[in-house]
């Protein structure tokens, strides 16, 4: 049994230590907005914080977030009203969607430690999440946005 | 029917309409619209019920008292926002109020929701979003729907007022009458009765482009709120009670069937339930998906052998492929034969000729393929969640694989991670349906990312060999081009010129390299990504050849259509051509022509001479698509094309070794990364008065061109293998 604060909730899950945080995420306590693309820390669609962190929860395991803060899309805000939500709202970013939250969980990472990022400094910070439908520019405008409106 | 309670959640596209409610709900105005093969036509809830001869459907628009619109949408939704656009074109022309309507998918019942097209001489109906078809194919039959629908409104409220219907006109979800009645949809909605003989509408009462009130203008994509929040619903997402997890795990050597396996080693897993053997594969089903994956590490299979068996793709690519391509006992199949080829090229003052290669590619669509299924109690429903890019062809393959009737395959489409091709190919889910067929339960099957690579569908790879005549006064007058490779009717796309160099004598084949027994499949555009390289590619070597700038050699050497001419000129603007660029950058210019429209690009690119990667700083694209329904939506279509397309110029290469597929995740199997996009993309369409053409698949076929061109603009050496690694660069730096 692991015991952690989700979304500012506690909750415990009941499975093996090694079991990826994803998997207990996504399955166990079904909060599916975190997704699985490769299972293995390449793609980023699985980016979620932990006390503040953000982390592949593909590649954590289960016992090592006990007693910890994870937040994901869900606990981002009410309503979408992140002002990387609305931002990815206003520039219509999301394509097939599927990367996007992965996209703005590390976004929001970049954000929360340095609120006026230059493009290459966002660049450098995204480039371990892939989006196949090519959002890249979009990304960049509406982190550049929600820099700027905070 | 099926109960639907906790699962309307699971399908709902955001709104609180059950589809159920549709034909039976109380109150309001239900039309269902068949777009069969007699063309747009008005039904009764009877007469459509009759006409697909089950119970569980619903009306395409139902307008409730509330003065709320429902309009299903058949635009299948992978990011390209079909699921906006099609049911758009109907809102336009019923004149409704776009923030009253809600959107639900519709069901996966073509005779009703599909298109029609000719296929192989005979008009079928399909719901197949593939080749940039949603808002091509959808135009006029929306339009024709939400017009005759706006009719039945209005003939109410001038029967109510005792007018005559002449004298009525609307505004958004009113009918105004004379003297300025006013009647909401919603009101009508309230008495109204569907007439027995429905209205006909001529395609003249449409409203004319300036009238427009929705179509050209950008409204926000429905699907883009859920994607920022995470509640958008894919079918890897769903939730059903009791629901066990599976993962096929399908042989290295495409093609192999299983034979034996160590369940016994299996059994004592921990939550492990049990394997199903499929025609290809052994699932491993167990309580949670770390199980499964647990299983799937410690499965053990014996295979028979397959005809992939001993197959390499480099060396098929690089010695077989030429040979049988210059071999005229190659099998050949004629694309375009025009004019006298032989003499044009016997009588030509200068020919030109080169080879092209390009290798496999690989979805790599974000979402690793995946389904849910549950049998009921009796055995004889299955209900389906999926995101599928041909909802109708899916629900009928997977009940002709489980030896039922199609009427006994409950299907729920859901949002896709992207399709490109992939998707419209639903193998995947006729294994979840087979396993939760065989163990009774419902199951969520997943197949890994190294699975889904492992048992891709790949877009072909290829060899071409060109050639170019020109006559003493260096126009193109002559042009060949043979294509070789596996992928059944996979090679021939965008091979033809015609509609955009008119050169007079042309002869165009495909040649058949024989079956490696290896997938292939649809990819975002197919045969135009290696085609249009290769022809675009060529045409740049001849200008250049001449001494002429590519842009000029064209405009004046190349015997364009009008349409060719406007988009060149166009990007040409664009991308300021004449300009000097920064040191060490240069232009390259290409055209693309994908399901009748036109495109030209401008990429201005970089080369470290050293690690030979290729940068590509800026795109400009010019895109004749004819009307744009929805601009802003196209826009990313295009860019999202662009990006797409570079990946694979630039990076992907999926290879095939003793039949296997080498590459197993995104570590080997590399994709376009946000360091390697262009800074700057910039993409304007022609505003043309012609009716919509295809724009999902536009944006990729000319970039890979246009990368080599402007290679060749900066270093004087040419790429001929896509795609352009940086181990190719610098081997062809070196040449």
């Amino acid at each position: 049994m692991v015991a952690f604060t989700l979304n500012g909730k506690r909750v415990s899950v009941k499975t093996e230590p090694a079991t990826p945080l994803l998997w207990a995420i996504r399955e166990h306590l079904k909060l599916t907005g975190t997704k699985y693309g490769c299972g293995a820390g390449l793609c980023g669609a699985c980016t979620v914080h932990v006390n503040g962190k953000a982390v592949k929860s593909c590649q954590i395991e289960i016992s090592s977030v006990q007693g910890a803060r994870v937040l994901t899309i869900e606990g981002l805000s009410n309503g979408a009203t992140h002002p990387l939500q609305k931002a990815f709202i206003a520039e219509q970013v999301p394509q097939c969607g599927y990367c996007q939250s992965g996209q703005i969980m590390k976004a929001a990472e970049l954000l929360a430690k340095n609120p006026k990022p230059s493009r290459d400094q966002i660049v450098a910070h995204m480039n371990g999440n892939i989006c196949r439908c090519g959002t890249y520019n979009r990304i960049v405008a509406a982190i550049q946005r929600a820099s700027k409106e905070g | 029917m099926t109960t639907m309670t906790s699962l309307e959640k699971v399908t709902s596209l955001g709104n609180k309409v059950s589809r159920r409610g549709f034909l039976k709900g109380a109150g309001g105005l239900t039309f269902a619209v068949s777009l069969g093969a007699g063309g747009v036509q008005f039904l009764t809830p009877k007469q459509a019920k009759a006409l697909v001869g089950h119970t569980d459907m619903s009306a395409w628009v139902r307008i409730s008292p509330d003065n709320t619109i429902t309009i299903l949408s058949a635009g299948a939704e992978m990011g390209q926002g079909s699921m906006t656009s099609v049911p758009l074109m109907l809102a336009e022309e019923l004149d409704a109020d776009w923030n009253l309507v809600h959107l639900e998918f519709a069901p996966a019942d073509p005779k009703i929701y599909g298109y029609t097209r000719k296929r192989r001489g005979r008009m079928t109906t399909s719901m197949a979003i593939v080749g940039s078809r949603a808002v091509m194919m959808y135009y006029k039959p929306m339009r024709m729907a939400g017009a005759q629908v706006r009719k039945v409104l209005m003939q109410n409220a001038a029967k109510k007022w005792g007018v005559p219907v002449s004298q009525v006109r609307t505004e958004p979800s009113v009918v105004i009458g004379p003297g300025g009645k006013r009647l909401t949809y919603g009101e009508i909605a309230g008495f109204a009765k569907v007439p027995a003989i429905l209205p006909k509408v001529s395609a003249s009462e449409l409203k004319k482009p300036r009238d427009f009130r929705l179509i050209g203008k950008s409204l926000p994509r429905r699907d883009i709120v859920g994607k920022v929040d995470g509640s958008a619903k894919f079918s890897i997402d769903v939730m059903l009670p009791g629901m066990v997890y599976a993962s096929t795990v399908h042989s290295p050597v495409q093609g192999a069937k299983p034979l034996s396996w160590n369940e016994a080693k299996l059994k004592k897993l921990k939550g492990f339930i049990g394997t199903v053997k499929l025609k290809q594969g052994i699932a491993v089903i167990a309580d949670n998906f770390e199980h499964v994956l647990a299983a799937r590490n410690d499965l053990e299979v014996k295979w028979s052998k397959a005809r992939a068996e001993g197959y390499n793709s480099e060396e098929a690519l690089e010695k077989d492929y030429p040979k049988k391509s210059a071999d005229p006992k190659t099998k050949a199949k004629k694309i375009e034969a025009r004019g006298d080829v032989d003499k044009a090229f016997a009588s030509a003052a200068k020919t030109y000729a080169a080879d092209y290669r390009c290798d496999y590619g690989y979805h790599a669509q974000m979402e690793p393929l995946n389904a849910v299924a549950r049998i009921n109690g009796a055995g004889n429903r299955m209900e389906i969640w999926e995101g599928t890019q041909a909802p109708g062809r899916s629900r009928s393959g997977i009940a002709k694989a489980l030896g039922f009737k199609t009427g006994q395959v409950i299907h729920h489409q859901m949002y896709m991670g992207g399709g490109f091709g992939r998707r419209s190919r639903t193998d995947y889910t006729i294994e979840a349906a087979l396993i939760s067929q065989e163990i009774k339960r419902p199951v969520k099957m997943i197949w890994t990312r190294e699975e889904d690579i492992n048992y891709g569908m790949f877009r072909p790879q290829t060899f071409q060999h060109l050639e170019a005549a020109l006559d003493g006064s260096g126009k193109l007058v002559g042009w060949k081009h043979s294509v070789i490779g596996d992928g059944r009717r996979l090679l021939t796309g965008g091979a033809k010129i015609k509609k955009y160099y008119k050169v007079p004598n042309q002869l165009i084949v495909e040649q058949k390299a024989g079956k490696h027994g290896i997938r292939t499949k649809h990819w975002r555009a197919v045969a135009h990504v290696f085609n249009v390289y290769a022809i675009e590619a060529l045409i740049d070597e001849v200008a250049a050849a001449q001494g002429m700038d590519p842009l000029e050699f064209r405009l004046k050497n190349l015997p364009l259509t009008a349409k060719a001419r406007r988009v060149l000129t166009k990007v040409a603007q664009m991308s300021d051509w004449k300009k000097k660029r920064p040191k060490g950058r240069a232009l390259g210019l290409s055209m693309t022509e994908r399901s009748g429209s036109l495109g030209a690009e401008v990429a201005e690119v970089s080369v470290d001479r050293k690690t030979g990667k290729i940068r590509v700083h800026k795109v400009w694209a010019a895109m004749d698509g004819g009307i744009i329904v929805q601009p802003e939506a196209a826009l990313h279509n295009v860019e999202s094309g662009i990006i797409y397309g570079l990946s694979s110029v630039l990076k992907e290469r999926a290879t095939i070794k003793g039949g296997a597929v080498e590459q197993s995740n995104f570590h080997d199997y590399e994709v376009l990364r946000m360091a390697d996009a262009p800074e700057e993309l910039h993409v304007e369409f022609l505003d043309r008065p012609t009716k919509p053409t295809g724009i999902g698949e536009l944006g990729n076929p000319g970039i890979g061109a246009a990368v080599a061109n402007g290679f060749h603009a900066l270093t004087g050496k040419r790429l001929y293998h896509m795609p352009f690694t940086p181990e190719r660069v610098r081997a062809a730096l070196k040449s």
